[in-house]
């Protein structure tokens, strides 16, 4: 379980890629310096993509949890 | 520090002697320069996804409208259903339906919305069909000829 405290949660589970990655970002965008967004997924291509975009995005990733049929993604937006 | 260069695939990106190799990673700013001349929602799906990932990894993205693909952007024409590549069968309709997913010009609008995304017509195309820009979705940012298009193109151009 997450033991950070989450400012966002976006359930993208059921969204093809690259809905998922999208819907980070566009949290992302939205929300400030520090804050902790939460992202699940089922989508297979989140797996790579939204590592792949926190890396060349410069943020922080939490931790990923693997769940039953998807995955919590836990962001930091850096900058 | 090294950072590990993961494409949108998920495939490590090395050159033949196992180094990690910049092309589609963070050292690379190449254009992503994309024909698209078909107009069926399966390709234009397919071509929307591939602009998307694009823009988030930070790459510019140049798009050329022909043929089928620009009657597919006409504002009246873009929400209605374009059918799918002859390949895709009875069978493969079916897929893409199940599958469901947002609509390409969904995908090509949050595409643009997060990074430097140019949608140029092909003026001979629109010619052609007798359109002028105002016609088009607001996707579409204007209209270009071909060598206008190759002004805005640095490497290959996939045509799809």
């Amino acid at each position: 379980m997450a033991t950070v405290n989450i400012d966002r949660s976006i359930d993208a589970r059921g969204m093809p890629c690259p809905g998922p990655l999208m819907s980070l970002i566009g949290a992302i965008r939205e929300g400030e310096i520090g804050q902790v967004i939460e992202v699940l997924s089922s989508d297979e291509g989140s797996k790579t993509d939204i590592p792949a975009w926190i890396n060349k995005a410069g943020h922080e990733m939490l931790e990923v949890v693997q769940d039953d049929g998807f995955i919590r993604f836990i962001v930091k937006k850096a900058r | 520090m090294h950072i590990d260069c993961v494409g949108i695939l998920g495939t490590k990106k090395t050159d033949k002697t196992g180094r990690p190799k910049h092309q589609g990673c963070e050292m690379d700013d190449s254009t992503l320069s994309l024909v698209l001349f078909s107009g069926t929602d399966d390709k234009l799906n397919a071509a929307a996804v591939l602009t998307a990932g694009a823009a988030a990894m930070g790459r510019k993205v140049n798009i050329f409208l022909q043929y089928w693909a620009l009657a597919a952007f006409r504002a009246d024409n873009v929400l209605k259903d374009h059918g799918a590549a002859p390949e895709a069968g009875a069978e493969g309709v079916e897929h893409l339906q199940r599958h469901g997913g947002q609509h390409w010009s969904e995908i090509f609008r949050q595409a643009k919305e997060i990074g430097e995304v140019g949608i140029h017509a092909c003026s001979l195309s629109m010619e052609m069909f007798g359109l002028k820009v105002e016609d088009l979705d607001p996707l579409v940012d204007d209209q270009f000829g071909v060598a206008s298009f190759f002004v805005e193109v640095d490497g290959p151009v996939t045509f799809i």
